[in-house]
Formats: structure tokens, sequence, C-alpha cells
């Protein structure tokens, strides 16, 4: 009960929402007929898996950009660190199924004629490990460059920028051979997640589970955070970082912290990602998939909780239903969103309605004062709303 | 006076067109009577006689007869000891004429007898055929049969080298030769002071085939000063070839760095003086590409002798694109938005995926073909590293950019009033310049440099609709690198980078190499982050 007032209602129920789905939807497309309205075949599940990761991915961005103003153009390549990790776990899991036969080396290494593991796969056939990587990779990238980048003050569009290239350079690195990543091609061909077939119903409605956890776990983070003094502090940092500095705060901290719990969210939202679809490539890091990510958030509303979420499953819905009419116009579409939410949608979906709702209590309010009627403690709910 | 001048013109072709063809008609009866000479009864060293006479003639129309000889391929008809160039096919013989090639039908076997070679033979033969091509009246032959003799070096061919370097007339040809006779010494066993000479010329030479001579000569051979002297040319060559490799690499950084420079000059300035960063100049480049495409398409069908000019058309009208479609872009759309950079940054994200998609849309996905006029395509040679002419121009095109946008910022009205608002955008509207304007007319003028630049760039690259997306990292990295609001600062930041990732590529690999000097950036930011040539300024946030 205290959780659930310090957290907000909006924030339980979408907890409430999420793990709702985690039990229903796995039971809806493997219990249920194929006759009954309720039965969600099988080929959805993974699909929506998918922009659940996107969410929690989503999430992760908005966490900075929403709350501290930090505008990363690079979150995919956190995002793809861990779908590479747990990709990489996925690898050793086939063992001699691969195409070559070998025990120990996936296929792509003795395709290129090497003789032995490289030393930073030792560990990935262990699941714990694999896992931990899936944290710590993201979580240390972003720290160290969050440490450099954030201590010599590099802001605004100059951190976008940088970022941008981070990921850029990681795209370039990932897609040489000679690293050990399967270069172009990546890593696929998967079978077995914890001994369990990865391409079975029963396997999938698991993960897509897991990525409902995962997310509603990730909602409870961030609320959190966002709703504690460092939250408040996060805001203080995006809206008048010289201001924050001045008072006596360590502004670069902050986003130092938001930066790599954010990074982290990604990582695991990857790991989540790649045993649903199936592969994970050099793609992943392309810039322009990093900017995706901001539009989601955009589009839902940043610096809400439940903004990033909507907004994640509502492009990738909208994404998916345009690939499949007319593909050469989705980037028409997309585009126009990033020009259309900028200028007319700052706020977001649930920005926007919450701006309007508050602005109607307003109005009433003042419709009420203006009546007679005292109000006492008139301004605090319209700057808790903010 | 020209008049005379062409007359004398004249006279000196005629004269050198008479002495060029006259020794061809002596030496053509000459050559085929000691062809025919094969024919008939003769001892081994009558035939050696007959070899070195078709040598001494310097004519190359002996070399196909010579060639058959050494083949077994010569016969002499027994009723007129006529001499044949012949194949044999079962009983019968197909015959050609020894000197032209020309087919002569066929004949019985048995009426002819072929002309006897032994071992001493085909070496004469071969010494021969050397010479010969040697003493080819056309230069290019003589040099094509120095450089065979230098890659096939063969100590036999020492004394007709000689014979061939005291006849030769062109100094190129002749040093040529010399470098072959060098070659083939080094092959012999003539004495050491010799080859340590031979090993002078090689290194002369100084390429790569001349150091593999020389390497194995240093590895096989027994004579201690003679490897010493082959070692000492090793060393010197490697140096130089080291030496034109970071020379050759310096130049291709030059050309990188004036493209980065033609691309993010437009950036730099509607960064510089708005604080806007535009994601949609790659697009800005990638039309001015397709405005080339569209003028040489249009060249091509109605107007084909224009295709020289068509860069030179392209260049205005590429500007002229660019700059409406980014004054369109600054009036519609990013007006709405200044004062938060990082919304700008997702609506002009937005505008670049919309182009690319109409670009796609319109021309199509795949590369368009845009052709080079003649005088940006070829290469020519200084020293050992090799300048291509597409590149030059486009580094003196880009230095031309460059020194004309100084020319717009520094002396005229409109480069003063975007001085000013970019050192202060309010002070500015307070003394009466109208800053939205400004605005404007900096976005269009950045947008149509990009637009030029993507002429530039469909000279070099593919034109396709992402040709935008590659330059535009690189040309943030340009930006942030060199510093915002200064031109200098973008001129030194992309021939720095340019230089860097080319000298690099070697070390590094060219994917390694662009990732260091990303590492690079991202640490010098570290340090100055306000990049390279930071304006001065009193400010908290910018």
């Amino acid at each position: 009960m205290i959780l659930a007032r310090f957290l907000g209602p909006r924030v339980i129920v979408l907890v409430a929402v999420l793990l709702a789905a985690a039990v229903l939807v796995p039971a809806a497309t493997l219990a249920l007929p194929a006759s009954s309205p309720f039965h969600i075949p099988a080929y959805l599940v993974p699909l929506i898996g998918k922009y659940v990761c996107y969410a929690l991915l989503a999430l992760a961005l908005d966490l900075v950009w929403g709350y501290v103003g930090i505008l990363s153009l690079g979150h995919g390549a956190f995002f793809a660190l861990g779908g590479y990790a747990m990709g990489m776990y996925l690898m050793r899991q086939i063992g001699s199924r691969g195409v070559y036969g070998n025990p120990i080396l996936p296929d792509f290494m003795v395709f290129l004629n090497w003789k032995e593991l490289p030393w930073y796969w030792t560990g990935f056939g262990e699941f714990w490990f694999a896992a931990i990587m899936v944290v710590l990779v993201p979580g240390l990238l972003a720290f160290v460059f969050g440490f450099f980048a954030f201590r010599s003050r590099v802001t605004g569009v100059y951190l976008s920028i940088i970022t941008q290239a981070m990921t850029y350079a990681l795209l370039l690195a990932f897609f040489r051979n000679d690293m050990g990543f399967g270069g172009n091609n990546g890593l696929t061909d998967f079978k077995d997640i914890l001994g369990f077939p990865i391409q079975a119903e029963t396997t999938r409605a698991g993960l897509f589970a897991a990525s409902c956890v995962a997310l509603a776990l990730g909602v409870l983070v961030v609320g959190a955070i966002t709703r504690s003094k460092l939250g408040k502090l996060m805001v203080a940092v995006r809206d008048a970082e010289s201001r924050t500095r001045f008072i006596g705060w360590r502004p670069e901290y902050v986003k130092l912290f938001a930066f790599t719990v954010s990074a982290v969210m990604a990582g695991i939202a990857g790991a989540l990602y790649v045993p649903q679809v199936g592969i994970i490539n050099p793609g992943e890091f392309a810039p322009v998939n990093s900017i995706e990510i901001v539009i989601w958030a955009a589009v839902g509303g940043r610096g809400t909780l439940l903004g990033p979420v909507i907004g994640a499953l509502l492009v990738n819905y909208g994404k998916s239903v345009f690939t499949g009419l007319a593909p050469e116009y989705w980037l028409f579409v997309l585009g126009g969103l990033f020009v259309l939410v900028t200028l007319f949608l700052p706020r977001g979906i649930v920005g926007t309605i919450d701006h309007g709702w508050s602005a109607l209590r307003e109005r009433r309010r003042a419709a009420r004062a203006e009546k007679g009627e005292s109000m006492g403690e008139g301004g605090v709910s319209s700057q808790a709303a903010e | 006076m020209r008049c005379m001048l062409k007359r004398l013109s004249l006279l000196w072709l005629l004269i050198l067109a008479g002495l060029a063809a006259a020794p061809v008609w002596a030496a053509e009866g000459d050559a085929a009577a000691i062809v025919q000479s094969f024919g008939g009864k003769q001892g081994y060293d009558e035939t050696e006689t007959h070899i070195k006479e078709a040598a001494a003639t310097g004519d190359p129309a002996v070399a196909p007869a010579l060639r058959a000889l050494r083949d077994g391929n010569l016969y002499w008809r027994k009723s007129d000891e006529a001499v044949f160039i012949a194949t044999e096919s079962g009983d019968t013989l197909k015959l050609a004429d020894p000197m032209t090639g020309a087919d002569a039908g066929t004949a019985p076997k048995d009426d002819f007898t072929k002309v006897r070679v032994k071992n001493s033979i085909r070496v004469a033969v071969t010494a021969a055929l050397g010479s010969l091509t040697l003493r080819a009246e056309n230069a290019v032959q003589r040099l094509r049969a120095a450089d065979t003799l230098f890659s096939e070096a063969d100590p036999e061919m020492i004394e007709p080298l000689d014979g061939a370097i005291a006849a030769e007339t062109d100094a190129t040809v002749k040093a040529r030769m010399e470098e072959a006779r060098a070659a083939a010494v080094l092959e012999s066993d003539r004495p050491a002071e010799e080859k340590a000479a031979a090993a002078k010329v090689l290194e002369q030479r100084g390429d790569r085939e001349a150091l593999n001579k020389l390497a194995t000569f240093a590895s096989s051979t027994k004579d201690e000063a003679a490897r010493g002297a082959a070692e000492r040319a090793i060393a010197a060559i490697e140096s130089n070839i080291a030496f034109w490799g970071q020379a050759q690499n310096v130049w291709y950084g030059l050309s990188l760095g004036s493209v980065l420079l033609l691309a993010a000059i437009g950036l730099a300035i509607t960064f510089g003086v708005m604080g806007v960063i535009n994601m949609a100049h790659g697009e800005m480049v990638m039309l001015g590409a397709y405005t080339t495409f569209v003028v040489q398409e249009q060249i091509r069908q109605s107007a084909p002798f224009l295709f020289e000019w068509s860069l030179a058309i392209a260049i205005p009208l590429a500007f002229l694109v660019s700059a409406a479609v980014g004054l369109v872009l600054e009036r519609s759309l990013i007006r709405f938005l200044y004062g938060r950079p990082l919304e700008t940054l997702l609506a002009t994200f937005g505008v670049s995926l919309v182009l690319q998609q109409a670009v796609r849309s319109i021309f199509g996905p795949t590369n368009r073909q845009v052709g080079n006029p003649d005088w940006m395509s070829g290469a020519f040679d200084v020293g050992m590293m090799s300048v291509t002419w597409n590149r030059l121009w486009i580094i003196v095109f880009a230095l031309l950019v460059f020194a004309a946008l100084l020319l717009v910022l520094n002396k005229t009205p409109l480069g003063l009033q975007m001085r000013a608002v970019t050192q202060n955008r309010k002070m500015a509207s307070a003394m009466g310049i109208r800053t939205p304007w400004i605005d404007a007319m900096t976005f269009a003028l950045g947008s149509g440099i990009a637009g030029m630049a993507g002429v530039a760039l469909s000279q070099i690259d593919n034109v396709s609709p992402n040709l935008g997306q590659g330059y535009i990292i690189d040309s943030f990295m340009v930006v942030v690198f060199g510093g915002v609001g200064n031109l200098w600062g973008t001129l030194v930041g992309a021939m720095t980078l340019g230089i860097l990732n080319k000298l690099l590529e070697p070390f590094a690999g060219a994917v390694l190499g662009k990732i260091v000097v990303l590492v690079l950036i991202i640490l010098f930011i570290q340090k100055r982050p306000r990049g390279l040539f930071a304006q001065k300024g009193r400010f908290v946030d910018a």
C-alpha cells in the first residue's frame, strides 16, 4: 500500500496489466483451442514479445531523455550488446548440432578456420555468466562513456552526436569477421535456451512472460527512481543544469547514474529480444535504429512512465501493419511522425492527455473559486502532475 | 609568325615521316631474303649465321620465322627451297607465309623438310628475338621488350642488351634497358664489382620489382661484397617505398579531407549561426548528386556536345535546388523549433527519412550512373604515387568553395550580419538585424553548399538514396572537432580527420582506423568540449 501510494495508481495499473498479460497471453495461445475467439495464434506471441522488449527499451531511453534531458542517440548499442551477450550463450548451446558439427566452436568460427574459442567467449556456455554479462557489458560501457562525457560537460546536441558516433563505431566493429561475433551475419540458428527448444510454443510463451515481467519490473524501477528525491534531482538537472550545479549538486553523477541504469535496462531488453526473433546481427547497432527508439518515446510522451510503453507498442504495431501493406511508404510515415510529433505533439500522447486533464481541472477549480468557494491548498496537485 | 611555325612544324612532320618510313621499306626486302636463306640443306653453323643476320636487320618482321624455327615449325619445300611456317596435322602440313603469317594452304608432308634445330640454335634464336624487339622501330615496343627482359632476367641477354643500349636514343627506354641489363647481371656469374654496380642501378629504379630481384639475389648469392651492395640497395629502396607510401596516404587523406570539408562546411555554418543540428544535411548532399544525374541525363538526350560542361552546369543548379529545399525546410519547420535543439534534431531526422524515401520512389533504390567528363577521369604519377584527376579537382573545388564562403562571410553585408547573429543573437536583433531572415538565408546557404558537395561526390561515390547518410556522421565529427562558428576550424578539422583516417588505415585496416578516429574524437572532446577553434564568449549553457 505504501508502495502503491509512492508510485501512484497509474504505475500499479500498468504493472498489473503487464503481469496479467504475462499469464493470460501464454494461456490463451497454449490452453485455448484454435476455434476459441480468445485464442492467440502462435506466430503472434514472439511478435508481441518483441514489442514488449521494444517498450522496455523505450522506457530505458525515457529515463535518460524524459527525466534527465540526455538525448541519447546510441541506446541501440546497449540493446544490441545485451542481445549479443545472450546470442553468445545461445550459440554455445547449439553444441555439435551446427552445420559443421563442431562441439565447441560456433559454425562461423569453423568457417573462418579458427582453432579455439577466443578468450572473450569463455564462460558464455553458462547461463548465469551470460546473464551477468547482459547487465555488465552495457552497464560498464555506459558508465565509462558517461563518466568521460558528463565529467567534461558534454551536453545537448554534442552529447547526442557522440552517442551516435559510439553506436556507429560499434556497428563498424561488429561488422568485422575477425572480431569473433559472426561479422555481417551475426549470431543465429539458435536451438535451445536453458535446455528448452527455442522454437517451441511453450518456450516462446515463457519468453513472452519473461519479457512482460521484465517490463513490469522496469516500470517499477523507473517509477521508484523518478518518484524518489533522486528523481526530483534528475528533473532539476534536465530543466536547469547550471542552476542545479550552483546550488551545490553534482549533475554529472546524477546523469551518470541514470545513464548507466538505463543502459542496463536496454541490455536486458536486448537479451530478451534475441531469443524471440532468433537472430542478432550488427544491423542492430545502426544509428537509425537508435533514433527510432527516440520516436517511440516521443510519440508516447517522454517524461512519463506510461508514454514510452504505449509509444513503442503503437509505433511498432503501425510499422508491422504498414510494412505489410505498402513497405515503401513506411519511411514517409516514420519521417512524418518525427516532424508532426515534434511540431504538434511535443508532450506525446500521454503527456498531452495529462496536460489537458490538469488544465481542465485547473479551469474548473478557477471557476469554482470564482463562485467564492475556498480551495485551501490550491497549487499542490497541479505541481504534482508535472 | 604563327603561320610560319605551322609550316615549320609541317615540314618537320614530313621529314620525320620519311625518316621513319624509309628503313622499313629497305629492311622488308632484306628480311624476306634472309628468312628464305633458311631454305636448303645447311649445317648448324650456317643456320646460326643466318639467325645472326636476321637479328642484325633489326626488323621485327623476321620474329615469327625465328620463333617458328625455335619451336621446330619452320619448313622448306624440296622443290624450290621456299621457306614456310607450318603446323603438322597427320600427313599434311598447314602452311603459312613466314613474313606475313598469311595462310598458304596445305601440302603433303613428304614434299617438305624441317629446318633442323638443337639447343645452341634455340639459344641463338632467343637472343636474337630479344635483341630484335629491343631494336624495334617503335619506342613503346622497345620499352616493352626491355620490361620483359627485366622481369625474365636472363644472363644470355646481357650482350644483346649492351648492343641495344649503345644504339638507343630515347632516354627513358635506355634507362629501362640498363635496368634490364642490371637484373640480368645479377643472375649471371659476372664479377662482384659488376653485380654491385647492377645493384646500384636497381636501387635507382627503386620499385617493388627491383626489390624482389635484389632480395632473391641477396638470399642466393655467396659473394659477400655483392650481397652487401644488394642489401644496401634493398634498404634504400624500402625506405623510398615507405616514403612514397606515406605520401600516397597523405594524398588520400587530403582527398578524403576535402570531401569531408565540402560535406561539413554547410553544416558548420548552420550549426554555428543557429545552433541547429540539421540531420537532413546529408540529404541535401544527396539532392545535389541527383541534380547532377538529372543534368547529365538531359544533356545526353538533347545536347550531347555539352557533356564536358555538365558539371559546370550542375554546380549552380545543385546549389539552387538544395538551397530551395533548405529554405522551405527552415521556413516551414525549423523556425518553429528554435531554442529546442534536440527537437530540431529529431524533426530534421524525420525530414531526412522522407527525402530519402522520396528520392527512392522517384529514381529507384539502385545506384544511378553519373559519368565523369574527360578532364575528371584518368590519373598521372608523381614519383611513386598515383594522382587521379577527379580527386585533384575535388580538392581544388573544395578549396574554392571554402575561399568563396570565407569571402561571403567576411566581405558581404550578409556575412557581417551572420557573424553578428552567431556572436550574440539578442544584441544583433537589438541593432536592427532581422535575425529570422538571417537564419533563413544561412540555412539556405548551408544547404546550397551541401548541394554543391553533392556534385563533387557524384564523381567519386555511388549516387544512391543513401549517399548522404554515409557522410553525415563524419561531417558532424568534423564540426565537433573543428569547433563551431569558425570556418578555419572546419578546414583544419576536415583535413586532420581525413589524413588521420588514411594514415591509420594501413596499420589498423579501414574499419578499425575509423573506430580509432571516433574514439580519439570522443577523447578529444573531453579536453576541449567546444572543439579545436572554440568561440570565445561568455556563456553557461550553449
